[in-house]
């Protein structure tokens, strides 16, 4: 991205004013190799954002923005219902709800060490991984309403968990607002062999050990301790979500011209909140989130489940799930007045501060935790949100690092089999049913995610609590 | 010259392009880059037969709904394709798609396809040649 197109606020805050149809600045928060490195499109992704009606404040691009659909990946921008403020299928994405949950295991890595090939295999024969895997659960059309509804709490009450996992879950595992009949019947049919699967692409179920704690006192509210083990489930609502975000993505972008909205680019397709499409939508993808929350609690079962194969000591406990595709209506403070508005969050992790009421309350003193995805050799990181996230973009920060290469490039420049037994030898174990996904996952395809956590700490967006490294990979 | 399809870069997915003397044959091979996406098409043998109609208000419209009902195909019931009839007349599309079982051992899938986007959409006639491409989500 070229840097004169921007005002430098500080070093790692950048400002676009408003020019031609914006609505609002385009704020970027990274610092400049990373600015420099982001693609053209996510600055004209995130100036289009910043047109749409009823935007406010500003259109947020993260440290790992990259060209996204519609909104960049790492975008964030809200919506004021009362000043026809929109809401975007776009804006969310395909994979509703996708997101991170953290386990912690209790057990010191020499531990998992002493079992790691056993407990990869295991992890392979539980975790359904991959285009065609599926699920041990066939929901008929009763129960995949109950679950639309339910979301982790419905997995919960069919067994695939415990109550206590609800407390570490956003939305206490169960979005409120979801309504089952705004979801197709092929969206429920695509859904219908997929629960407690993994799916494919950058999703992955990583065993991980704690190599660094960055703040000591916010690593020990959230049970983490340095050489401890951890797993981590990246996945979203799978077929369901897709077919939600297909649908009304093409009817949202019908219908725009009879709403009064002008698109810059057909991926921002949204409706007036306010309007039918608009509110259809909204409970459509609401049940999109309890499909997700629900999707990686039956994973966290079947994790435990494979663990009490091999080192039955162990007790996962959830440390937190959050997502990071997601619209939701919540309450900040904008120039001294309370207002709800509809935060897109579009690869972007919700980061409330200390103190807010929605952050399970043995964790509130020290903010909620943010949970940043690696891919298979790098690293993943346990940030916190902060007080001052709230001033820079309605509590938001970063998700994971962004590929740097496309799949084409990855595909050429690296083997599957290759590059398995290299991440071998440094004690990594990659377990997939495709090798050129493998390739084409390759962890040199991705940017570095130390300078995108680094930004996001500096710019104030969450602090850096911890780096995990992995030990096993699951890969769909 | 006859149809072929390719692929093309994009950031964190994959573009999907085809070529062909007609409008039809270039979403025929379309489909073929999409099935690539997954496996090598020619390891996915043209056994079983499937009916796809879509409509849509526009050519570059009409693309991404036939993409997404293959894509819903693959995903419903685990199949890939490999041999594609398309028709197209005014804003139908009818197409008659030939292909088998996933067979993991055999098409060791890459990868699923989560929706065909509007980005980088277009179907238009360039030196006497048709091509229809859009990225999609993966």
């Amino acid at each position: 991205m070229e840097l004169n197109l921007l005002q430098k606020l500080n070093d790692y805050t950048w400002r676009v004013e408003p020019h031609g149809n914006m609505r609002v600045p385009a704020i970027f928060y990274a610092d400049e190799a990373l600015l420099r490195n982001m693609d053209d499109k996510v600055y004209q992704q995130a100036t289009n954002v910043a047109t749409l009606p009823g935007i406010v404040q500003a259109s947020y691009a993260m440290p790992d923005a990259h060209w996204g659909y519609g909104f960049p990946i790492g975008g964030v921008a809200a919506f004021d219902a009362e000043q026809a403020g929109v809401v975007s299928a776009g804006g969310v994405g395909f994979d509703i709800s996708c997101g991170v949950r953290t386990l912690l295991t209790g057990l010191p890595k020499a531990d998992i060490m002493a079992q790691q090939k056993r407990l990869a295999d295991q992890l392979y024969r539980y975790i359904p991984a991959g285009l065609g895997s599926t699920g041990r659960i066939l929901l008929n059309q009763i129960e995949m309403d109950k679950m639309l509804k339910g979301g982790a709490r419905w997995a919960i009450e069919q067994g695939w968990g415990r109550p206590e996992d609800l407390e570490r879950t956003e939305e206490h595992g169960c979005m409120q607002g979801a309504d089952a009949r705004q979801v197709s019947v092929f969206a429920k049919k695509r859904q219908q062999k997929e629960m407690g699967t993994l799916g494919s692409g950058n999703h992955y179920l990583e065993v991980q050990h704690v190599a660094e704690i960055f703040k000591q006192d916010i690593g020990r509210i959230y049970g983490l301790t340095e050489g401890d083990v951890v797993v981590s489930i990246h996945c979203g609502s799978r077929g369901l979500g897709h077919q939600i975000g297909t649908e009304f993505l093409k009817e949202m972008l019908i219908k725009a011209v009879s709403h009064g909205i002008r698109l810059p680019d057909r991926e921002l397709a949204c409706a007036p909140i306010k309007s039918d499409l608009g509110q259809s939508y909204l409970g459509a993808m609401r049940a999109g989130i309890n499909c997700a929350l629900a999707n990686r609690q039956i994973l966290t079962h079947l994790t435990r489940e494979a663990f009490a194969r091999v080192l039955p000591e162990a007790d996962l406990r959830l440390l937190y799930d959050v997502s990071h595709n997601t619209c939701k209506l919540e309450t900040h403070e904008i120039d001294g007045h309370q207002r709800k508005l509809f935060v897109h969050r579009k690869g972007a992790t919700r980061a409330f501060g200390p103190g807010h009421t929605d952050i399970p309350e043995a964790l509130r003193t020290v903010g909620q935790p943010v949970l940043i995805g690696g891919s298979m050799g790098t690293a993943s990181y346990i940030l916190a949100g902060c007080k001052e996230s709230e001033q820079r973009a309605f509590s938001s920060a970063c998700h994971g690092a962004g590929r740097a290469m496309s799949r084409h490039q990855a595909k050429r420049q690296w083997h599957g089999r290759e590059l398995i037994d290299e991440l071998a030898q440094r004690k990594i174990l990659i377990r997939s049913p495709s090798l050129r996904g493998v390739a084409e996952e390759a962890p040199g395809a991705y940017k570095d995610v130390a300078a995108v956590v680094d930004a996001a700490n500096e710019a104030g967006l969450a602090h850096k609590v911890a780096r995990l490294e992995p030990l096993v990979c699951i890969k769909g | 010259m006859t149809g072929h399809w390719e692929h093309f870069t994009h950031a964190a997915d994959i573009g999907v392009r085809g070529i062909g003397q007609t409008k039809a044959e270039a979403f025929a091979q379309t489909a073929m880059a999409l099935t690539a996406v997954i496996t090598d098409p020619s390891n996915v043998s043209p056994q079983e037969q499937t009916m796809i109609n879509c409509s849509a208000p526009d050519d570059e419209l009409l693309l991404v709904d036939w993409l997404n009902a293959l894509i819903y195909e693959i995903a419903t019931r685990n199949v890939l394709f490999s041999r594609f009839e398309v028709d197209i007349t005014g804003a139908n599309l009818k197409a008659r798609c030939w292909g088998e079982a996933l067979d993991l051992q055999r098409h060791q899938p890459v990868v699923e396809i989560k929706g065909a986007t509007y980005t980088e959409l277009l179907v238009r006639q360039d030196n006497e040649q048709w091509i229809a491409q859009t990225v999609v989500d993966v």
